[in-house]
């Protein structure tokens, strides 16, 4: 019974060191060699390397270290390359992008053309990294299922800081480079657009996020208690299903009267996964330029409930006559 | 379980713990509903810290009541300007109290001159005077936001010649590779959020626009954008934090703008930022040239700023007279103790030129 409740991985193989399938020629030879680290076994697999870099590999990891180190700088000169400060107020720095009065334009450095040029270095790295995933995939022969749903991810984030500001005219609309920064942000722009839960495209997104845990968490559980039957043997079962899968799926029929396949579990994951940021960009893409108070749509299309007030209404006093501001 | 895996529990456990100590607050938390059931309208109270608080917030028992009969100050006394009409009991009496408000460790002389207790040579008797004409104003003509409750000089002073809650124009001085953002640290003006740290400049001393939300649903030239946004959210959680209440006291947070579905204390509130913006621009900065005269007080007294960075008057806000109450002193009436304070004269006689430094 521990066995199967254990939140380590309990079986580490040790075979004889595999580098993968040949690479054609011209490619980058793989480095870094291989070993064993028995702690990654308890995690994931014990064998650390090869890795492949690659061209894209090493441009994306140089463009990326370029956005980390703009960003970092900047927040460090902000405390006027005070480290002790720097540390201290770490999760409230950001570089901001630039003012509206700049518009499209690249402003100077410091009035942030400096998250200009950390937003291009960030995109220009993930872009690079998502040819790698795809090209990783090509190469071994496998589907491309991974590069798409990292694809999904750029996306939401290519609409928050690319397209939604290009739509509205102006990078300040893009989001700032910060921890709380960022959060802030978010809690703003809601309030702006006046409150994105009544956004529907926003509902969905959080839809698929939620479900996703919920999906992972079933499906992992489910797994893990069929450990003893062979129920990891995921990919055999779908085509010969052995006890493990039919347990399993009787499970889920005795408990909710439907179950998930062995293979369809697995689209219902990826897909859930990946409409999160797909249903979640096309929210924010809408923000300000289609909608701009998502509170007064949905109560212009009556799904906005009214509920009944326990307090006598307030006037706005701007509306009573002579009133200042 | 080996040596290095047990360490490491341990210094996860302990990481764990130190960041539920000391970001947590300890319970109870007693919810108090005030709107419609299952639309999150409550005030969030933690009785323990609310103890704290009203120990905090007590107001000093008023000595007895003066005869308001008798021969009147300005009969008795020179150049008093504005409470003439008391009479000398009453006079004596509101002297004394402020002296226990404002300079309770100074005494008398930290406005007067002991040789002539006319004389307007000590600058802070010519604030003093200033500040009395600005409580008349606030209870007099911002009833709709102190009510009949008003004010006294404690409910800023507290004790001390500077109130514990002001401020001074932000000044960031950035040279080189980053710009200015005016935001992006923990300051406690904002109550640690990274928003921008001085909402008080284009709010409460300018009238810059305050709305942020469109009154219709489709884009319709509102140019306002997200950072903008952020400086109201700014003031916002000043308010939030020098009040000691969250959102939902003033807003109905479904829909922030909306008026209809604001619960009362936001019309309040509103009357407020316009009584701390007159405050600001008719009595504290016009006093500038004094206390740059004079940037750490009185030469005799303990130093104390009288000066922002930009060398601007240290200015009020809310939290300058609520003090992290919902109302300060929790809404003890302390001025109906003080009769005198509602015959401050109505005409301010400080002429400007008594305000140059000398």
């Amino acid at each position: 019974m521990i066995e199967y409740q254990n939140i380590f991985t309990r079986v580490q193989v040790r075979g004889p060191h595999y580098p993968g399938v040949p690479l054609p020629a011209g490619d980058v030879p793989r480095e870094g060699g291989m070993r064993y680290v028995h702690l990654f076994g308890r995690f994931g697999d014990a064998q650390v390397g090869p890795i492949y870099l690659g061209q894209l590999g090493i441009l994306s990891i140089i463009f990326g270290f370029l956005a980390f180190e703009i960003i970092g700088l900047n927040m460090l000169a902000q405390v006027n390359w005070n480290v002790a400060e720097f540390v201290r107020q770490l999760f409230w720095l950001a570089l901001e992008p630039p003012r509206a009065e700049y518009g499209l334009r690249v402003p100077p450095l410091r009035d942030g053309g400096w998250w200009v040029a950390a937003g291009f270095c960030l995109t220009l790295s993930m872009l690079l990294w998502w040819v790698r995933t795809y090209r990783r995939a090509i190469q071994l022969g496998m589907g491309t299922h991974v590069a798409w749903a990292f694809a999904a991810a750029i996306w939401l984030y290519l609409v928050l800081g690319f397209f939604r500001p290009i739509l509205m005219g102006s990078w300040s609309e893009a989001v700032p480079f910060g921890i709380f920064p960022h959060l802030d942000w978010t809690a703003a722009f809601s309030i702006r657009y006046g409150n994105l839960f009544y956004n529907p495209f926003h509902a969905l997104s959080i839809v698929f996020l939620y479900g996703s845990t919920l999906l992972f968490a079933m499906h992992g559980a489910t797994i893990l208690a069929l450990g003893r039957y062979g129920g990891e043997r995921e990919l055999e079962l779908v085509l010969d299903r052995g006890t493990a899968a039919e347990r399993g799926g009787l499970y889920w029929r005795w408990c909710m009267g439907f179950n998930a396949s062995f293979e369809s579990i697995h689209r219902w994951a990826w897909w859930f996964a990946v409409l999160c940021p797909i249903t979640g960009g096309i929210g924010i893409l809408l923000t300000g330029t289609v909608v701009d108070n998502w509170y007064l749509w949905a109560v212009d299309r009556n799904f906005a409930p009214a509920y009944p007030q326990l307090w006598a209404p307030v006037a706005d006093p701007t509306l009573a006559q002579g009133a200042t501001r | 379980m080996s040596l290095t895996a047990k360490l490491g529990i341990a210094f996860a456990g302990a990481l764990a713990l130190a960041v539920v100590l000391f970001t947590f607050e300890r319970p109870p938390v007693v919810t108090q509903q005030t709107g419609f059931r299952g639309v999150a309208m409550e005030n969030v109270v933690n009785p323990r810290l609310r103890r704290v608080d009203l120990a905090r917030n007590q107001v000093p028992a008023a000595p007895e009541a003066a005869d308001a009969g008798g021969e009147k100050a300005s009969e008795i006394y020179e150049n008093v300007q504005l409470l003439g009409d008391l009479s000398v009991e009453q006079f004596g009496r509101i002297m004394q109290a402020m002296t226990e408000w404002v300079a309770p460790n100074q005494g008398c002389n930290y406005c007067h001159n002991p040789e002539n207790m006319a004389s307007d040579e000590v600058y802070t008797k010519v604030v003093t005077r200033r500040m009395l004409s600005m409580v008349r104003t606030v209870n007099v003509e911002w009833t709709s936001h102190v009510g009949q409750t008003g004010v006294t000089c404690y409910t800023c002073h507290r004790g001390q010649p500077v109130p514990a809650n002001v401020w001074g124009t932000l000044v960031e001085n950035r040279a080189g590779l980053a710009g200015h953002s005016g935001q992006n640290r923990a300051d406690p003006a904002t109550a640690l959020s990274s928003l921008p740290r001085d909402p008080f400049t284009p709010f409460l001393l300018q009238d810059r626009e305050i709305r942020n939300q469109s009154s219709g649903s489709m884009p319709r030239g509102n140019t306002v954008d997200t950072p903008q946004t952020e400086w109201t959210y700014a003031l916002m959680m000043h308010m939030s934090d020098g009040l000691g209440v969250n959102c939902t006291y003033c807003h109905n947070s479904r829909a922030f703008a909306d008026w209809a579905q604001s619960p009362p204390p936001r019309l309040g509130a509103w009357h407020g930022i316009r009584m701390v913006r007159q405050i600001n621009n008719d009595y504290i900065v016009p006093l500038t040239p004094l206390w740059q005269a004079n940037p750490n007080g009185p030469p005799e007294a303990p130093r104390m700023a009288r000066l922002g960075a930009a060398g601007d008057a240290l200015k009020v806000n809310c939290a300058t007279c609520h003090n992290g109450a919902n109302k300060p002193f929790y809404g003890a009436q302390m001025a109906r103790d003080y009769p005198e304070l509602a015959r401050i004269a109505a005409a301010p006689v400080t002429r400007r030129a008594e305000l140059a430094p000398r």
